[in-house]
């Protein structure tokens, strides 16, 4: 499972890619008839769309050849030279429902030109226009003189987000792991074999050790097999993955910015990142977030007695871990140094992931220490209370305890 | 003679519960040591502070002159009451693993796994999963992990459970024959059939206390009821019976016999003496039949218990 579940999904992956290459690489063919008369240069074949203007031909006529083509569809505007009458009057035929992208296409086109025929219209100069079109963009600067960026800004965000998610994603997946490994252990009956031979905080901090380690492991794995997969795949078929159409947008809207005069930024906005103190800190604020919960989960596993129990002490541990992302994509975004973020980068069950997405804007290292601390503390609380839970849980059978029993056993 | 195991006034509460209370056992080295009690008396507690998975409130335990230490439970092989392997792990990578964690190194740890396999002759199980076995197979496993790193002590929680009686068998002559080779063998059940075949001494644990403990050659001397049980062939049974009613105290008794005969069970006093009993028999009748009554183990717990509440 460890390696074909990256090999299988990554093959998923390039075959939805192949398919949606092959039928983007279909050209259509949009018949216009334009009986008006007043788009007559709007429309331009591009790589995928070819248009064919009909002309002397009435609309059934037109229908029926356009059908018996095999086109794509028909475009029809009214004979009219009301230009406000033509608003609601610009029909598009097909034998199926056309795709949303198309009809938006042919109405933005059809738009623009209506509109600067009504403008010429009414008297204005198109020229005017144009040349009256201003573009601001500023140019943020610090007080310090280094210049900064709006894509900077998207850099960090996405730096921060990501190191925070993936610590959510790393919580959630091996926190359940550890947990169900504690069950099985409690449901084989093997726990009282083993812990005659070691000691529970022993075998607690090793399993969290262990599971974390393969964690780390698999992750690599992905990381490598998917690299290389990609490329080989992309090397041998000829698909590039990477050319999905949202990343097409945010590539088109990255270059925009690059036609702004702004080419260096975005590399300047790399080396503005504080990247020593954001590898030192993921690494930290990692392995003490990890360590935090896991121990958590392992209380669990060793509370219950099987996995359908677990819900009612999962969830409380979840809570805070949801919220955290939460303030991370929401609050720390509009606001990295406000009141909201700054209070839950300290409190230690949410801190880990705030404070990484909070790190790449810049945090004075004694708040990350301060947090950092309270972390460790909070952690070696929490490794202390998990163990006493562990040690009599795990041999405990039979019975779902309750919240007030957990306690007692803190004091066994 | 020296102890293996020491455990003095150990006491210890769960909440308001105390499972053990000032309960103090002394097991000879090379014994077989029943530890014995009805359900919930406290055994596996004991047990499990002796593993050190508990520790005692109060009350400490020696074992082979030393006070518990970590080190010691390379010295101890246990099987617990509530036994299991990993499921999906294979029956020899699991034995390695576990014999490993009790100190042995793997190349030991699977020679001496191939001898045990090979006595038990199992030997093709080695790459099987344990959810592949049956149960009783599974405990023939968890047998060899427990005695595997050759301890000075073994306990073992209830150990004939889930085997069929060939296998009980087996396992039971293991158990003596690790006795022989110096080990001492510590025997938590509530079964006692197990108990009159193997222990040579007993303690007896009920409500968290140690009301009896002891050889059971002396154990057995203290609860015995001076009783005989006899057979006399006679011309007039009832007549006999009316006499003997008389001067003992008497209850009818029940074995086979060939002929016709007056069976009963009779109770003499502490001071006297069976031969006299046995001569004044002689005088009336043929004897065919005299055996003293002794206590079964389970009598004993059965009265021990009793007594005590």
């Amino acid at each position: 499972m460890t390696i074909i579940s990256p090999v299988v999904l990554i093959a998923l992956i390039a075959t939805v890619a192949y398919l949606s290459q092959i039928s983007s690489n279909k050209v259509r063919t949009i018949a216009v008839l334009d009986e008006s008369g007043l788009i007559k240069d709007t429309f331009k074949d591009s790589e995928t769309t070819k248009y064919i203007y009909l002309k002397n031909i009435d609309l059934e006529a037109a229908k029926v050849l356009v059908k018996a083509q095999e086109d794509y569809g028909l475009l029809h505007i009214e004979k009219s030279l009301d230009v406000n009458y033509l608003e609601n009057h610009v029909k598009f035929y097909s034998e199926d429902s056309p795709s949303l992208s198309v009809v938006t296409s042919l109405e933005n086109k059809v738009e623009k030109s209506l509109t600067d025929i009504k403008l010429q219209q009414v008297g204005v100069d198109l020229d005017k226009i144009e040349s009256a079109k201003i573009e601001v963009s500023i140019v943020q600067e610090n007080f310090s003189g280094e210049k900064t960026s709006k894509v900077e800004s998207i850099i960090k965000l996405a730096f921060g987000g990501a190191a925070g998610y993936l610590l959510f994603m790393f919580i959630i997946i091996y926190g359940n792991m550890i947990m169900r490994s504690v069950i099985e252990e409690k449901t084989s009956r093997v726990i009282e074999v083993i812990i005659s031979s070691v000691k529970p905080m022993q075998l607690m901090l090793g399993k969290i050790i262990g599971t974390s380690l393969a964690g780390i492991t698999q992750i690599i794995i992905w990381i490598i097999l998917g690299g290389l997969l990609t490329a080989l795949v992309g090397f041998v078929f000829g698909i590039d993955m990477s050319q999905t159409p949202q990343q097409q947008v945010i590539q088109q809207s990255i270059l925009d910015q690059q036609l702004n005069g702004q080419v260096t930024t975005i590399l300047t906005g790399f080396y503005h990142l504080p990247l020593t103190n954001l590898i030192i800190a993921f690494v930290l604020f990692f392995i003490a977030g990890y360590l935090l919960y896991s121990s958590m989960y392992a209380a669990i596993g060793a509370a219950v007695d099987n996995e359908t129990d677990t819900q009612q002490f999962v969830f409380p541990i979840l809570m805070p871990l949801i919220l955290s992302v939460y303030i991370g994509f929401f609050t720390v975004i509009e606001d990295p140094h406000g009141t909201v973020s700054t209070i839950f980068s300290f409190i230690p069950l949410t801190s880990p992931v705030v404070m990484l997405m909070r790190i790449p804007f810049g945090v004075p290292i004694w708040q990350q220490l301060l947090s950092l601390l309270l972390l460790v503390g909070s952690f070696l609380l929490t490794v202390w209370f998990a163990a006493k839970i562990y040690r009599v849980g795990i041999l405990m059978y039979g019975k779902k305890p309750t919240y007030k029993e957990l306690i007692k056993w803190i004091k066994y | 003679m020296h102890n293996i195991l020491e455990a003095h006034t150990i006491s210890k509460k769960f909440g308001d519960f105390t499972a053990l209370n000032q309960v103090s056992i002394e097991v000879p080295k090379g014994s077989i040591f029943g530890l014995l009690g009805p359900n919930g008396a406290g055994k596996t507690t004991l047990i499990r502070i002796i593993n050190q998975i508990t520790m005692p409130d109060s009350g400490h335990v020696i074992l082979d002159g030393e006070p518990l230490k970590n080190h010691h439970i390379q010295d101890i092989g246990y099987l617990p009451e509530e036994r299991g392997l990993y499921k999906s792990m294979k029956v020899g990578e699991q034995a390695l693993y576990l014999a490993q964690l009790k100190g042995l190194s793997k190349a030991e740890a699977k020679k001496r796994l191939l001898y045990w396999f090979d006595r038990l002759d199992i030997g093709d199980w080695w790459n099987k999963k344990i959810q592949e076995l049956s149960k009783g197979m599974a405990q023939k496993i968890q047998f060899v992990v427990t005695v595997l790193h050759e301890p000075k002590l073994l306990i073992f929680d209830e150990p004939f459970s889930g085997f069929d009686p060939i296998n009980a068998n087996l396992i039971k002559d293991e158990i003596l024959r690790l006795r022989d080779n110096g080990a001492t063998v510590i025997f938590s059940t509530h079964r006692m059939e197990s108990v009159e075949e193997l222990c040579d001494h007993i303690a007896l644990i009920h409500k968290s206390n140690k009301i009896l403990d002891g050889k059971l050659t002396e154990v057995k001397r203290k609860f015995k009821t001076n009783a005989y049980e006899i057979g006399i062939k006679t011309d007039n049974i009832p007549a006999l019976h009316q006499e003997l009613t008389q001067k003992f105290e008497v209850s009818p008794a029940q074995f086979k016999t060939i002929d016709e005969q007056l069976k009963l069970n009779v109770k003499i006093g502490d001071q006297d003496n069976s031969n006299d009993l046995l001569q004044y028999l002689t005088t009336k009748g043929q004897v065919s039949h005299f055996v003293e009554l002794l206590p079964s183990t389970n009598d004993i717990f059965i009265k021990a218990i009793q007594n005590n509440s």
